[in-house]
């Protein structure tokens, strides 16, 4: 009898620890040995990474390998505070026009040379070089001026104060005494990387795994667990079938493998299942060039007849959070007073009534000078959630007045047929939350040309002089005023209606110790992460 | 028969170059560039940065000159390079691909023919007893059943549950410390799973076929005229019947010849195999044109070949063709 209390209050606690929606949660971890040199990791990844000097990559595989062999000159902490990586500190001037960074003393790169200053130079350099094929060179073309002045200063000039300048030294560092003359399109660091992380590259064998082992001389210190290796296995179900079966140690799990497949004693005494926001959000984007969509009200009414909360639980079985703004909730950026609508489908109609949507027909479809309220919500295919949301939205719009059709479209002809051509009435997309709050590109009225990312043709003066402001001071506190702001008239204009977060998911083999799950996730401290010297179970 | 080959060796020239302006033109018409994959709904992307892009990769040049510059390339075996992001030669790429593919598939082939020609001859010559309809059950259901949910179901079973076999991939960790024997051991369990489901999808086809041509040589005056001879039906059917019968696999076994190096994607990624599929699927949906191309001029070629050698080995095989040609 009392147990179950007891338990009826730790899963009443985990859930209110779960609404605020800031503090990750994970359920309470078994007594640790003492920490203990070697093991090895094992993370599946649908994905194989497509090349390790991670200038040239835009894959999120080649960067999760790549981050563990390089480092940035600063990196962001498990508060997601920007902090020094290879650089010890940095000092902006007074106007925020420059940066100088004090680099760090003794770091050696895993063959054994020296890093300084002139392997930020050569990164910079060959960055911006245009026969770079790179995807990177934006935020360093504010460069005016680069200049290394000694081994372990390295001073940047911009034009303009530039905020999101300082994440963007966040970029991984290349080795100059390796790559400086060459092409670095053919250079052989694409398959065997050298950097001055805490893993150094071991063995890549294409198409089924690629093998890091731990930094002994890493300037953190040596980390616990020796190997890092990364098995590529193309199918979710494949993956999941190996995590059982004890083939890999860790993988991000979907909702219904989280909430229903893997509540059983035997998985939760092999594995710690964690949940925290991910950095990203999906949205119903309206195209406001569209004579449907240019009167606010309308927009505004189909927010408020959708149920944010429903498609949370429909949709990712309750494993996320409705969203408001294009923030992450509980960073800084994000202003937790605004609220939008809210469910309310009476307020829906009386909005579209007031539009001048008025029902006539006997379909029960709003009509307005002839024309039926009726609009295809496009999505890319292979996204199961998107298209279940899409449903839910067109039941709910249904039940206004609205109707709606859906179309999934493969990602590359969505992009070029109907997205770039403008040629769409609504789409369900998501955006990565960047770690910099700078969201110009996707909000600023000028943003709007060919293969731009405003696709959506938003234009608010006002939100163009508050973005313009908030990337040019490096004061977090203007800064965040700007972005509140930006908050508070997005959610009055409902260019998008911001549909959810959802939750990451990653389980992870209980033997590993060490895990302190924040608000960056868990891998941020994964040199910190170890095996009890007898649960140890790769040599 | 010199004359005969030299021709045909000849035709296949312009058929190829057909082949490749074909396959080079629609493989374009798709909508999306390689540039794409790499910048689109990217916040840090410029137009200039595209178009510096789209010069690096040759795509801002006309259709026809692209085509005449890649032709040159592959007309001295220079597949030239990919542009997936790690900008290897295309040539390399397939290359560490082959083996696996080509392994998995002739062991597949093997035991492919090695079932569906007997258990076709069985059914022929047990023809509507319980036996030949027990075996259309069998074959039909592989056949039916789709790959990827058996495979799943098998890994779940003799991976999860049992614990015999490995799930997927074709090496445990660990393995480079073995010693060549327990290495090979290895890599032979990991192959039972893909290989037996490869083949359980595959007997339908060959076995219904074998069937139906032992069905027709039974049927021939020549074996009545053996039976009558009074010789054993042993001798009837594998010595005189089944030799005629196996002609027309003779023209199915070149036309597996291309197969050989395709790879199929559901079954190379539900099982975790690095082989050609998938390389084929990545480079179709990256816009990889070098990639695509490579792979697809490898496969046209090798069923040129593939036809090719089925007509000379029919030739061989059977008489009368040889003198009919003559």
């Amino acid at each position: 009898m009392s147990w179950r209390r007891l338990l009826c209050l730790v899963s009443l606690m985990f859930l209110v620890s779960c609404s605020d929606g800031s503090a990750p949660t994970a359920p309470t971890r078994r007594a640790a040995g003492p920490p203990a040199y070697g093991d090895a990791l094992v993370v599946g990844s649908i994905g194989e990474p497509s090349t390790l000097i991670p200038i040239l990559a835009s894959d999120s595989p080649s960067h999760e390998v790549a981050g563990w062999v390089y480092n940035g000159l600063v990196e962001y902490d498990k508060d997601l505070k920007l902090v020094g990586d290879l650089a010890r500190s940095w000092d902006v001037s007074p106007d925020g026009l420059t940066i100088t960074f004090h680099l760090r003393r003794g770091v050696k790169w895993h063959d054994g040379a020296d890093f300084t200053s002139r392997d930020v130079l050569y990164t910079y350099r060959v960055t911006i070089d245009p026969r770079t094929p790179t995807a990177y060179a934006e935020d360093f073309k504010q460069v005016r001026k680069a200049e290394a002045p000694d081994p372990y200063t390295f001073r940047v000039t911009y034009g303009k104060p530039f905020a999101p300048a300082l994440a963007s030294w966040g970029m991984n560092i290349l080795p100059a005494h390796l790559l400086e003359g060459k092409d670095i399109t053919r250079s052989e660091l694409a398959r065997r990387p050298v950097g001055t992380g805490p893993y150094r590259f071991k063995e890549w064998i294409a198409g089924q795994k690629i093998v890091l082992e731990s930094f002994h001389d890493y300037f953190e210190g040596r980390p616990y667990v020796d190997r890092y290796i990364y098995r590529i296995i193309p199918d979710s179900a494949t993956m999941y079938l190996e995590l059982k079966a004890g083939g890999i140690d860790m993988m991000g799990l979907s909702p219904v493998q989280f909430a229903r497949q893997t509540d059983t004693p035997d998985f939760r005494a092999r594995f710690v299942k964690y949940r925290y926001p991910s950095f990203s959000y999906t949205y119903l984007g309206y195209n406001l060039k569209n004579p449907l969509f240019t009167d606010r009200r309308v927009r505004q009414a189909i927010t408020c007849a959708i149920s944010k909360d429903e498609i949370v639980h429909g949709v990712l079985l309750g494993l996320g959070q409705a969203a408001h703004g294009p923030y992450k909730p509980g960073t800084w950026a994000y202003n937790p007073n605004v609220n939008d609508f809210g469910y309310d489908p009476a307020r829906a109609r009386t909005l579209l009534a007031e539009a001048g949507w008025r029902e006539t027909g006997s379909d029960g479809i709003l009509e307005k000078d002839g024309r039926r309220f009726s609009f295809t919500i496009l999505t890319n295919q292979g996204n199961d959630q998107r298209i279940k949301t899409a449903q839910i939205i067109q039941r709910r719009l249904r039940a206004v007045g609205i109707e709606v059709k859906i179309r999934v479209l493969e990602w590359a002809s969505f992009l070029t047929n109907f997205i770039d051509k403008r040629n769409f009435e609504a789409v369900i997309l998501a955006w990565t939350i960047p770690q910099d709050p700078d969201i110009f590109d996707i909000w600023d009225s000028g943003k709007t040309g060919p293969k731009e990312l405003n696709f959506i043709g938003y234009s608010n003066p006002e939100v163009d002089r508050l973005l313009e402001e908030g990337r040019r001071t490096f004061d977090q506190e203007k800064r965040r005023r700007c972005y509140w702001r930006i908050q508070e008239i997005l959610a009055r204009d409902q260019p998008y209606t911001f549909l959810y977060v959802p939750d990451s998911l990653p389980a992870v083999s209980s033997r590993f110790r060490g895990i302190e799950p924040a608000p960056a996730g868990i891998m941020y401290d994964f040199i910190h992460w170890y095996v009890p010297k007898e649960e140890q179970l790769h040599q | 028969m010199t004359a005969y080959l030299l021709k045909r060796l000849l035709a296949m020239i312009p058929l190829m170059l057909g082949i490749t302006l074909i396959t080079f033109v629609v493989i374009r018409l798709a909508p999306g560039e390689p540039v794409e994959a790499m910048t689109a709904l990217s916040p840090k992307i410029t137009a200039e940065t595209r178009q510096r892009l789209r010069e690096f990769y040759g795509l801002d040049k006309p259709l026809h000159v692209q085509y005449v510059t890649w032709l040159k390339k592959v007309a001295t075996f220079d597949f030239g390079r990919s542009f997936a992001p790690d900008h290897r030669p295309v040539t390399d790429k397939i290359r560490e691909r082959i083996p696996v593919t080509l392994s998995l598939n002739i062991i597949a082939l093997i035991l492919e023919f090695g079932l569906a020609i007997p258990i076709g001859v069985f059914a022929a010559t047990h023809r509507d007893t319980l036996y030949d309809k027990g075996i259309t059950v069998f074959v039909f259901l592989g056949f039916a059943v789709p790959t990827f949910w058996l495979a799943l179901l098998l890994m779940y079973f003799f991976g999860v549950k049992l614990g015999w076999l490995p799930i997927s991939g074709l090496h445990s960790l660990g393995s480079e410390g073995l010693s060549p024997l327990s290495w090979f051991g290895d890599l032979l369990k990991h192959l039972i799973l893909p290989v037996s489901v490869a083949t359980f999808g595959s007997l339908a086809g060959l076995s219904r076929y074998m069937r139906s041509t032992m069905l027709e040589v039974i049927r021939q005056d020549y074996i009545t005229n053996a039976r009558a001879k009074g010789l054993a039906e042993r001798t009837v059917i594998y010595r005189h019947a089944l030799r005629n019968a196996l002609l027309p696999v003779i023209t199915l076994l070149g036309f597996s010849l291309p197969g050989l190096i395709g790879g199929s994607v559901i079954f190379e990624t539900i099982f975790a195999i690095p082989g050609m599929g998938q390389l084929f699927y990545q480079g179709v949906m990256a816009r990889d044109y070098p990639l695509v191309m490579g792979i697809l001029v490898i496969g046209a070629f090798l069923t040129l070949v593939g036809n090719l050698l089925a007509d000379i080995c029919y030739a061989v095989a059977d008489p009368r063709i040889r003198q009919g040609r003559g």
